[in-house]
């Protein structure tokens, strides 16, 4: 397994295109070696981009790819070593389970004893060995695509594992216990994993780490509970969460924020000469806003709007000082009675945001 | 006018799709079906609408046998969980399509175009192709031709199964007031997803195999299951269903003493359960019932932390993001104010003391 370095690499797919609009803008990063990475963010973020960067699918306009510090970048696909899952199954139709696997190893000449080793490793943790004999058509889509990614676990001396959404034809129930598979698959073969995807859920449960893209830019790297408890823009507070981290506008002078006239402490302080002039806004996750019986620091008078049932938890819609905010309360904590109620925003959960960025503590 | 369905059944191959399905549709609510994928949902869906057949049963509205209406004078709009518009028509006339077919004049049917698409978000749209849409675009203009009709039935079957979670979140707010302004449509609303029809329902409709095993307001099928199926189907992730006795005022679970048995179990007699819990009245602590971590799970902001005691499997749902490594020993605390009871053959016995509808903070 290798650690892959991709170094001030940018791409356009346009050629002599203005840096703003390209795809991709330049940017470095580091897989290390034996770790899962979800790539996430919306269409058209240039996380495909990147994968087919690693992949030499794409050659990128400028900068370099290292593989282990081996300069790849312009090597193309079968020369960098690495296997790929794609959305769709990629099988030999004409071969039987245990052909399929072995093949990749046949091509590099293994011995045979060798070859049945390992490929009985690699099924008995896929739960194929009790199919090897079958033809790979007969089996159903998610067991495809355990073999094209146990084609590429066979090989000992593989770069990389890239998956570019492989639960996309994979039946609704199945996705879970696929997704369960591939995880104790890659915890035990412990392959460097570069995993592309839409769904922010799938990714969490996946990966050890996320980037977060949006626009052609990485905007933050992190382990998931690194992005649930600290986004570093307003945008991951949006995008990773459900529902989405509140965000409310806040008056700074001198002193501490306030909030409708009432002061508002944050996780730390931030004092006002180090704020740009800007808007400024607080995070603070639906899971920490607390409704309380008896006013304190952080607590502010508040009208509840609305009260949306998701089962074992409520969500609460209120208003702070004209500004909404959700509060998400296990069920049996039950609701407010009335409109007023009275609102705790827990200090350490309060993060402050200039200009839809995090201010870092000082 | 209601929708009447008796004894709905239909068996395809041999396999039952619809079982003796009966329910009561009524006008001005949102009725959520719903059930796993299988279940019967969009079969239910397609003979309502007069797309399929059925074997035996009746369908009647306002006296009329709907099963010989004709699907063209059924009053009924559907829309797809596959975004279906023509794509060679503007938004405009995708919406219009069907109000010309009905011979309504150039004025009524400008008015009822821009009424609904205001209505879905999408008033400066009207004149692209879908195709320069994205999918959750795609899917408000199908809604938008369908409430454009003003038919007395509405039916959405998984409107929102192949949209990303960001958009599905955003979309089922919005549905939520959509809907509540139809007037007497009739509306029923096809889900897997519990949240969704809790949200979303006046009425919920528990389907599994063909047979609706529930109906009931939200808060009866999710607080009052009728069945260990229907708690399971309600549920997300589904509830926690184990085999245990009660002895002496004693749960056990796996041969462990799990709990005591709190005030609404009392008057049970000793004898054979099978006990239900939720994932979040399930917690890890320094005390209690021996099990191993076998998968972990990450959403947007909660940890599903999947354990194994003997041979039974359990969900514990956790507030935010844990590290947890799959192989760990821990131990489960089961709140026992908060088991329900059910019967060996899974009926319903006891529930938990009754949710505060209305309290306090804390």
């Amino acid at each position: 397994m290798a650690q892959l370095d991709i170094v001030d690499v940018g791409h356009a797919y346009a050629p002599g295109a203005e840096e703003e609009r390209w795809a991709l803008k330049p940017l470095n990063l580091t897989f290390e070696s034996g770790k899962t990475y979800a790539l996430v963010g919306p269409s058209g973020c240039g996380k495909t981009t990147l994968l087919n960067i690693l992949s030499g699918l794409v050659r990128p306009s400028r900068g370099r790819v290292r593989f282990d510090g081996v300069d790849v970048t312009a090597l193309p696909t079968k020369a960098r070593n690495i296997a790929q899952v794609f959305q769709f199954p990629v099988i030999y139709k004409s071969m039987t389970v245990y052909d399929n696997l072995a093949f990749p190893l046949q091509c590099r000449r293994w011995d045979k004893a060798r070859i049945d080793a390992k490929v009985q490793q690699v099924a008995e943790a896929l739960d194929l060995h009790d199919r090897l004999r079958q033809p790979a058509r007969r089996l159903t889509a998610d067991d495809k695509q355990l073999i094209s990614l146990g084609r590429g676990l066979v090989r000992d001396d593989v770069a990389a594992v890239l998956m570019d959404e492989p639960l996309t034809v994979i039946d609704p129930q199945l996705k879970h216990s696929l997704r369960r598979k591939i995880r104790e698959i890659t915890e035990q073969f412990r392959p460097t994993v570069i995993y592309v995807t839409h769904d922010q859920y799938e990714a969490m449960s996946f990966a050890q780490e996320l980037l977060v893209m949006k626009d052609g830019r990485a905007v933050q790297q992190g382990t998931p509970e690194q992005l649930f408890e600290a986004p570093s823009s307003t945008y991951v507070g949006y995008f990773i969460g459900s529902p989405a981290m509140n965000f409310l506008t806040v008056d700074h002078g001198d002193g501490p924020f306030a909030l409708g006239g009432r002061p508002l402490s944050a996780a730390w302080d931030v004092p006002a000469s180090t704020l740009k002039a800007g808007e400024v806004q607080v995070g603070v996750r639906p899971e920490h806003v607390r409704i309380v019986t008896d006013p304190g620091p952080n607590t502010f008078p508040g009208r509840l709007k609305g009260v949306s049932d998701h089962g074992a938890q409520r969500v609460l819609e209120v208003e702070i000082a004209g500004q909404p905010v959700r509060a998400k309360t296990p069920r049996d904590q039950g609701v407010p009675v009335g409109e007023e109620v009275l609102v705790h925003l827990p200090r350490a959960k309060v993060l402050p945001y200039a200009d839809g960025e995090l201010v870092l503590r000082s | 006018m209601n929708l009447n369905a008796t004894d709905l059944c239909l068996t395809v191959d041999g396999v039952d799709h619809l079982r003796n399905v009966t329910a009561t549709f009524r006008p001005g609510r949102l009725h959520t079906v719903i059930g796993r994928t299988m279940a019967g949902k969009t079969t239910l869906l397609r003979a309502l609408a007069g797309l399929q057949g059925v074997d035996s049963g009746s369908l009647t509205r306002a006296g009329e046998d709907f099963l010989r209406t004709p699907v063209w004078r059924r009053d009924t709009a559907m829309v797809y969980q596959q975004f279906i518009n023509y794509p060679h028509l503007t938004v405009f006339d995708n919406v219009a399509f069907p109000l010309k077919r009905a011979g309504l004049s150039r004025d009524e049917i400008r008015h009822r175009v821009q009424q609904s698409l205001a209505s879905v978000g999408l008033t400066d749209f009207g004149k692209r192709k879908p195709s320069q849409l994205s999918g959750g675009q795609q899917q408000r203009v199908a809604i938008a031709r369908a409430l454009a009709r003003r038919t007395g039935i509405l039916l959405l079957d998984e409107p929102l199964a192949n949209l990303d979670y960001k958009l599905r979140e955003q979309l089922r707010d919005e549905f939520k007031a959509l809907f509540s302004d139809q007037g007497d449509t009739i509306v029923i609303y096809t889900t897997t997803e519990p949240a969704e029809a809790m949200m979303l329902g006046d009425v919920v409709l528990v389907m599994h195999e063909g047979r609706i095993l529930q109906t009931g307001t939200p808060q009866e099928v999710f607080e009052r299951p009728a069945t260990t199926t229907v708690a399971s189907i309600v549920n997300d992730p589904p509830m926690n269903v184990f085999a245990g006795r009660l002895k002496g005022g004693q749960v056990t679970v796996a041969g462990f003493q799990a709990a005591h048995v709190s005030a609404h179990l009392a008057e049970l007699s000793d004898g054979a359960y099978q006990f239900g819990l939720r994932a979040t009245d399930v917690s890890l602590a320094s005390s209690g019932v021996d099990g191993e971590v076998t998968y972990v799970e990450i959403s947007g902001s909660e940890t599903f932390v999947h354990v194994v005691v003997g041979e039974t499997p359990f969900v514990v749902q956790l507030e935010g993001i844990h590290d947890v490594d799959l192989g760990d020993l821990v131990k489960l605390r089961l709140r026992p104010d908060r088991l329900f009871a059910f019967d060996e053959r899974g009926a319903l016995v006891r529930t938990p003391s009754h949710d505060l509808v209305s309290v306090e903070g804390r």
